[in-house]
């Protein structure tokens, strides 16, 4: 815990109640807040910063939808609605610097806040993770878990062609030492998981396959342990695919975050 | 003979001229359909943009055979087009080869380049025929290629193999003549590659070469000028189109959704928040999204004459390559041909937009846009920066606001937002609970 935090997860309210003003604020996303699964991401991130002594906050019950998945599958006044009435938070918190680690939280808010009066220093987690390792405040434990290991990165839509993001992950990874072996498709040519657009949010429609079984067949050929991913929607998507290939007990997927957690 | 001949030229100049010029404004007109932009911003930018894209082809090179015969046409067509201005020259003035007494010993070396780069033309499109029709590379074949595009593609191929075809020849006999008439044949010296045509017209009498020779000049003059007529009707208006496409790309990131900002108004007023700029010009709220053309931007319509088809959008798609019927190639192609036939309407005095039809039921279905997952495959694939999603994410706006017309599960979606502020139905009281565990161990 740090000792600018009172608590392992303190919240703007309190913070501000207390006078003072995180660093950063932790944007946690609906995912990471609600998801079974990417809770333990949350948790792990939040148990990163705590270890390296940053100074964070999180928006805990004041925190709402970025409006992402409304604006993509049309529905424009909604979007405004939640981010109109986010950036008034944000905003009144006098935030000036986010990190998340939901690419599209992360796309929504770089990119499209701005419009709307919305301007703050918004960094992906993964971003974070390597500036953290490249300053030498992570320092993995040599042959850590992961060393040697055979592990692939499947690239987020919105982190990779919405934000030009590719190799911040990629150092994430190789800070692991671990044998990082590259998909066919990666980087600018990266398949989607097929959640990305509000896709999450319905059954596909009619085809002959499933996106994230044809992009999960492609993460198997690679012989890799594990599945990398850096997006809440990526990680459903891919462990559902890893479980429907039935090797859940071979393969992992995991987020970068859980990743460098479990090493430090 | 002469004058006829000079007189002939400037006929079917005039004739190509007119053509052309009515099918630049009719294309000009199908564009002006879309609503206004302002790309002017950012000049320098835009101009790089464009000569690494348009001009030196970057984003071809992901694909690297394409790229290198795409290459050689390209090429093959800039530097060739310098020898269709000596025709030019030489129709008009009743000349003939009339750069050779100026260029001396640089003219052989020129139409040896030439020739080189026409057997290059020629060899890229019989592989690119290949392609197609033998080895059918499966982004040739997929569902929107009917069966005018498809014969659109072969027709652009054949007619550049006979134009190249046409110049080797006309270059053979003209050197058979050189030897046999030097007085009215300007020497050229020896040409490699129409060299290796000699033998087959050295039987040829005379007037038999003379006639050929003629007829080659002829068929490639009035070629070009025809096919120049013929790409604005076809996907290979590209040639042109790459350009100012290139030009007004998209400089923000690919990621980013450009705002509404009549919606920001009224969420405004409904929230109470006094904007900035008051209402001064309280100008008419148009429809949210787009139905039609019309309600796209010029920037979109314009990328749909700039689509050659080559299909590198749709056969990075994830949905395309599952199955789904959604595929960016057609996107575009219904949005040109949508604009095409509204402006052919206008033109002639008909219905225009209220012809009954629309972009969106008519030309794209509901299906194919609801199953795009906006991951800029896409975008990223064009190779001269067209945006599909754009036009795909303008119509489920207009889906969602106007019709409330998205699928069962995304109206669920909304209302969870609307109620929970998240796009699952979990209650707002348990959006911290993550934290419970943390807190507490601490304590």
């Amino acid at each position: 815990m740090s000792d600018m935090n009172s608590k392992p997860v303190p919240t703007m309210a309190e913070m501000s109640a207390a006078g003072k003003s995180p660093e950063i604020l932790f944007w946690v996303g609906c995912a990471g807040s609600f998801d079974d699964r990417y809770k333990n991401v949350t948790q792990a991130f939040v148990s990163i910063l705590n270890k390296v002594n940053i100074s964070f906050a999180v928006l805990g019950p004041e925190e709402s939808c970025t409006g992402d998945p409304a604006r993509r599958a049309g529905n424009e006044f909604l979007f405004q609605m939640q981010a109109v009435s986010n950036i008034q938070v944000l905003n009144g918190y006098n935030v000036k610097k986010i990190v998340t680690a939901c690419p599209h939280c992360f796309n929504t808010i770089k990119n499209e806040y701005p419009a709307l009066g919305g301007e703050y220093e918004v960094i992906h987690h993964s971003t974070f993770l390597q500036q953290l390792i490249d300053d030498g405040k992570v320092v993995l434990k040599g042959g850590g878990e992961f060393k040697g290991k055979k592990i692939t990165y499947h690239d987020s839509c919105f982190l990779g062609r919405a934000n030009n993001i590719y190799e911040a992950p990629r150092k994430v990874l190789e800070a692991l030492d671990a044998e990082l072996i590259e998909m066919k498709r990666c980087r600018t040519r990266g398949f989607c998981c097929g959640a990305g657009g509000a896709q999450m949010f319905k059954d596909a429609e009619k085809g002959n396959k499933e996106v994230n079984i044809d992009r999960t067949e492609e993460a198997l050929e690679t012989g890799a342990s594990t599945v990398a991913v850096a997006c809440p929607f990526c990680m459903t998507m891919m462990s559902d695919g890893v479980k429907n290939k039935e090797k859940e007990n071979e393969v992992k997927v995991l987020d970068l975050a859980e990743l460098i957690a479990r090493d430090l | 003979m002469i004058y006829i001949q000079q007189i002939a030229f400037v006929l079917v100049l005039v004739i190509a001229a007119w053509f052309l010029i009515r099918r630049i404004k009719h294309i000009r007109a199908s564009i002006r359909l879309g609503k206004d932009a302002d790309l002017s911003d950012n000049s320098s930018e835009r101009w790089k943009t464009m000569l690494l894209v348009a001009f030196g082809q970057k984003k071809m090179f992901k694909r690297i055979i394409p790229a290198f015969l795409h290459l050689l046409i390209y090429v093959g067509f800039i530097v060739i087009n310098i020898e269709v201005l000596e025709f030019v020259l030489d129709g008009l003035s009743g000349n003939h080869r009339l750069f050779a007494p100026f260029l001396g010993d640089v003219y052989p070396v020129l139409m040896n380049l030439f020739e080189f780069l026409a057997v290059a033309v020629l060899f890229s499109c019989v592989i690119f025929l290949i392609r197609r029709n033998i080895l059918r590379v499966p982004r040739f074949t997929s569902r929107e290629m009917t069966s005018w595009p498809k014969l659109d593609a072969n027709l652009i191929l054949v007619i550049e193999i006979l134009l190249m075809f046409a110049i080797l020849t006309m270059n053979a006999a003209d050197q058979l003549l050189q030897v046999r008439d030097p007085e009215h044949y300007t020497a050229t010296g020896h040409l490699f590659f129409s060299g290796l045509l000699m033998p087959f017209l050295d039987g040829m009498s005379d007037s038999g070469l003379v006639i050929m020779e003629r007829t080659m000049w002829w068929f490639h003059i009035v070629g070009i000028l025809g096919f120049a007529v013929y790409i604005t009707y076809s996907k290979h208006l590209h040639i042109f189109m790459a350009f100012p496409n290139t030009y007004y790309s998209n400089l923000i990131p690919k990621g980013q959704m450009k705002n509404m900002d009549v919606v920001t108004n009224e969420v405004n007023m409904m929230l109470g928040i006094q904007s900035e700029a008051p209402s001064q010009n309280p100008e008419e709220i148009g429809r949210f999204g787009a139905r039609d053309v019309n309600d796209l931007t010029w920037k979109h319509i314009m990328g749909a004459f700039a689509c050659t088809e080559c299909g590198r959008c749709t056969a990075e798609c994830p949905a395309n390559q599952t199955g789904k019927l959604l595929s960016p190639r057609k996107i575009m192609m219904d949005t040109r041909d949508r604009a095409e036939e509204v402006q052919k309407s206008i033109s002639s005095g008909g219905k225009g937009l209220d012809d009954g039809k629309s972009l969106l039921g008519d030309y794209i279905t509901k299906e194919e846009l609801f199953a795009c997952t906006s991951c800029n495959a896409c975008v990223e694939a064009c190779p001269v920066n067209i945006n599909p999603l754009e036009i795909i994410l303008e119509m489920r706006r207009y889906v969602a606001m106007e019709e409330s017309g998205t699928p069962a599960s995304w109206n669920a979606m909304f209302q969870n937002i609307e109620t929970n502020f998240a796009p699952w139905k979990f209650p707002t009281t348990d959006r911290f609970k993550w934290a419970d565990k943390l807190n507490q161990e601490s304590e």
